[in-house]
């Protein structure tokens, strides 16, 4: 198959593909996030130490995988904007960010609402939970810095920049619970390890995992288009787009 | 089936309100995401289309 990839990476020709993708990944997203509850809610057994509390598993795990995720895949593209000086990457980092910021969130208070009942408190200042939630300051960071720049190529350069020097927190996330003695417990599954729990319990949070990928990819596609109007708002392509020339 | 009854579905045990609140906040979370872009796409095409007007 020969593609020529330069073709999608300017905008006036992804812009109308981005707009047929959303559709499909917003039906997966809903069909994964019924699944996943589904089964976390209804054949996923109660958990012999934590009882229903564990619940919120399914939705803080992959909360907090997508919070990482996200930021690798928004630094990768700040990055290529940053090497190749193409416009759609620095867009697509850009388009990332409150998506992420929001998974830092929603990772960061499902987390205190499971801590209070199997810890007692809502919030420790442990590695995991200071490291995930200078996560979110990145987020804010990389999002405030980028909009307080007029110029644009110098706003995703600086962005890019931040970006770029805050993966390093990355790792000590994930890592925090093995370095350090933590009130947090350790990874349920990991890399080359069978996982610690019921099958159920981990199909249910992998589908769930799943839901939030494809909900990240459609909500970021939304989000690209968006910003491609708002920066190009002058340009020939624009003029010509079906729903603006009518 | 997990549960005997509707009612001790919603108790969860006990936990309901931590249950609940992370499971609600997460979908409101996405919800009001997806409703913010679409105001903000309908905006951008709006403006976009006032511009090409001139």
């Amino acid at each position: 198959m020969n593609i020529n990839w330069f073709k999608y990476s300017s905008p006036q020709t992804f812009y109308p593909l981005a707009g047929r993708m959303i559709p499909w990944f917003a039906w997966l997203a809903t069909a994964f996030a019924i699944a996943g509850l589904y089964i976390g809610f209804a054949i996923a057994p109660t958990d012999f130490q934590q009882g229903e509390a564990y619940r919120i598993i399914f939705v803080h795990v992959p909360a907090a995988w997508m919070s990482m995720v996200i930021y690798i895949v928004m630094a990768g593209w700040a990055a290529l904007g940053l090497a190749l000086n193409a416009r759609l990457s620095a867009m697509m980092a850009q388009a990332l960010a409150p998506t992420g910021a929001i998974f830092t969130f929603i990772a960061l208070v499902t987390g205190s609402l499971w801590g209070k009942p199997m810890w007692g408190t809502w919030w420790v200042w442990d590695a995991r939970l200071t490291s995930e939630l200078i996560l979110l300051f990145l987020y804010l960071g990389f999002i405030a810095l980028q909009s307080s720049i007029d110029d644009v190529r110098r706003a995703d350069r600086a962005g890019a920049l931040l970006a770029l020097v805050g993966v390093v927190n990355v790792p000590i996330i994930y890592f925090s619970v093995k370095w350090w003695n933590t009130l947090h417990q350790g990874s349920t599954i990991s890399m080359g390890a069978a996982p610690k729990m019921v099958a159920t319990m981990l199909i249910g949070m992998l589908l769930m995992a799943l839901a939030f990928w494809m909900y990240t990819i459609a909500v970021a596609l939304m989000r690209v288009r968006c910003i491609m109007l708002e920066r190009e708002r002058s340009s020939e392509w624009v003029k010509q787009l079906s729903g603006v020339n009518s | 089936m997990q549960w005997a009854s509707w009612a001790a579905f919603f108790n969860m045990g006990g936990y309901a309100f931590y249950v609940w609140f992370s499971f609600g906040l997460t979908a409101l979370c996405l919800i009001w995401e997806v409703l913010a872009l679409r105001k903000r796409s309908a905006q951008a095409l709006r403006l976009s289309r006032l511009l090409a007007q001139g």
